[in-house]
């Protein structure tokens, strides 16, 4: 059973289109990574998913629909979204009574060791509390929670490179058990790319490319051109070429290491410069890249 | 762009179980309440507050001016249930006002939503409150707040020489509580239970502006009546519900334990009225509970 199936999922408000048409399927045990502008979609399409927005298309999620069994979803997934939602007034020990109270799946032991970690006191309010730290709370709450699936819209939103790398490290090392599977957008696109084992660029409502991190490394090589070769490379066909200190840049699809490393440096490219190169061709290649 | 090309491959592993406690509804809906009287602290700072200010008020009163003693001492038990029940009834109208606009306005309903407690448990426990928690709380501080001014004023009195006995003699503590926690359960639970189930539904609607929107559509419907059909049945349903189920008896005038005892169990339970106002209380809750549902955050 896959853990996502997504089918024609649309989602307008007002004549605004926010999701046109996403069709997807996450298996279990995935750590996909929803890449993409501002406002192309990706909130829209992870709270539909989680059953927070109303939308046409079909879900499944984790065998359930979430629309109508958003009560019985959540026991089995966890959200984060970003730090603002937990609730001001709420303090450290009335979330963890509250979660031990409602939640079925909550190790109220497990959370509290997490917050030992911490220096998060135990009678503090949230609003008390700074960005770092209540990201902190929330993933302590959350990785107490033993979810088959966690869904996280940028969880570092506004938190500095500090609690950054804590927080994607103590999800990876504590948390996640490759029987878990884990969302994730963010902006922070280069700080995640070895967290994910899948990579989606969303645009405009839309999928424009999808695939697994170790097609990702095999597929695409950047090269910086040494600048007698940029016409032989050129004629290559790369997919972006871009400046960088007065040298040339250029990205390739397929195309084999070996021919590469005779025109310069080869390397790996990051996420971020592929997204940035398919968004910016505006032709068919970027739709193309999806298989 | 076809179903295929999206999909992302399995892992191999099987996932672990582990066994999930049982939460039954009655668990989830008591800590739905209890996270309520966290956020709404107010929902029994207000009636102490009140309580405590009305206790010291009475104190202040024995002490300056002894007179008083002589003339019948229910006025002040009585003004002390109307005052803590009033302030109880004021807060149950603030409270069901924000208590569901007030998670979309901090998009904290984002944060509610994802844990396993359904909108019903939800907009349930947050009718509980008026329904339920304010009114039994009133009646609580009342009666302390009531033998509290037992004991002082039998300490003046024996203090002046005078018997303690005839203060009990007017009407039993025993017997004015009972009335009293019958009055709070009927006519502030179940009479205003509409109300309340109104107040939640513009609550969980409004775009902004609750109280606004609580306020203006009785008043718009009142106006229009008026010009439109020289009629004020509106306004008078407003103030029958109001009220309460007592018949042409002024709200605050004359003896509170009078009008409270006016009307049996009996008369009550068969008043249309309340079961009239039981339905749309119901009607306004599950509309309540369908509209969480859609709502995003604002």
């Amino acid at each position: 059973m896959a853990c996502i199936e997504v089918r024609g999922l649309r989602k307008a408000f007002g004549t605004t289109i926010a999701v046109d048409g996403i069709d997807l399927r996450v298996e279990e045990g995935r750590i996909l990574g929803l890449i993409g502008p501002n406002g192309a979609g990706k909130t829209t399409a992870l709270n539909a998913i989680l059953g927070l927005i109303s939308y046409q298309g079909e879900l499944r999620v984790l065998g359930r629909d979430p629309w109508t069994e958003r009560e019985k979803l959540m026991r089995d997934a966890c959200f984060i979204a970003d730090v603002a939602v937990l609730p001001r007034w709420m303090r450290v020990w009335q979330a963890l009574d509250y979660f031990a109270g409602v939640h079925p799946r909550f190790d109220r032991a497990k959370a509290e060791g997490f917050l030992a970690k911490t220096t998060i006191g135990r009678a503090s309010k949230v609003r008390e509390l700074s960005k770092g730290m209540v990201a902190q709370l929330h993933l302590a709450l959350v990785m107490a929670i033993d979810a088959k699936l966690l869904v996280l819209d940028e969880p570092t939103l506004g938190l500095d490179i500090l609690y950054r790398k804590q927080f994607y490290d103590s999800l990876l090392n504590d948390y996640f058990d490759r029987s878990r599977t884990i969302v994730v957008t963010t902006h922070q696109v280069e700080e995640i790319q070895d967290v994910l084992t899948d990579v989606m660029f969303i645009n405009r409502g839309r999928i424009v490319f999808v695939c697994s991190m170790e097609e990702f490394e095999s597929r695409y090589l950047e090269v910086m051109v040494n600048p007698e070769q940029i016409a032989a490379a050129r004629a290559l066909k790369p997919i972006h070429e871009r400046q960088v200190f007065g040298r040339s840049i250029l990205l390739f699809d397929r195309v084999e290491r070996q021919q590469l490393a005779a025109l310069g440096d080869v390397r790996t490219p990051s996420i971020a410069d592929l997204f940035v190169a398919m968004l910016s061709n505006q032709s068919g290649a970027a739709q193309g890249g999806a298989r | 762009m076809s179903t295929p090309s999206n999909t992302v491959p399995g892992s191999p592993l099987e996932s672990q179980v582990t066994a999930p406690a049982v939460i039954t509804a009655s668990r989830r809906m008591y800590w739905s309440v209890r996270r309520e009287l966290w956020e709404y602290r107010s929902i029994y700072i207000a009636p102490l507050a009140v309580a405590a200010i009305f206790l010291l008020a009475f104190l202040i009163g024995l002490t300056i001016s002894p007179k008083h003693r002589h003339e019948p001492l229910d006025g002040p038990y009585e003004f002390a249930a109307a005052m803590i029940m009033g302030t109880g009834f004021i807060v149950g109208i603030f409270y069901s006002l924000d208590a569901l606009y007030g998670e979309r306005r901090d998009r904290s309903i984002l944060f509610w939503k994802s844990l396993p407690v359904s909108d019903l448990t939800t907009v349930l426990s947050k009718f509980a409150i008026p329904l339920v928690i304010l009114p039994l709380l009133s009646f609580a501080i009342t009666v302390v707040t009531q033998f509290v001014m037992m004991l002082l004023s039998s300490a003046v009195l024996l203090g002046s020489g005078l018997s303690a006995g005839t203060l009990g003699a007017r009407m039993s503590f025993f017997h004015m509580s009972l009335m009293l926690l019958y009055h709070i359960l009927t006519v502030h639970g179940l009479w205003y239970a509409p109300i309340y189930g109104w107040l939640l539904l513009v609550s969980a609607w409004a775009p902004r502006a609750p109280f606004i929107w609580a306020f203006l559509p009785p008043f718009v419907i009142w106006g229009v009546e008026k010009i439109a059909f020289r009629t004020s049945h509106f306004l008078a349903m407003l103030q029958y519900r109001l009220v309460g189920p007592e018949p042409s008896t002024p709200a605050r005038s004359g003896n509170l334990m009078e009008v409270i005892s006016g009307l049996t169990p009996a008369q009550f339970f068969s008043t249309p009225g309340l079961w009239i106002g039981l339905a749309v209380a119901a009607i306004f809750l599950a509309a309540a509970v369908r509209l969480r549902r859609y709502r995003e955050p604002i």
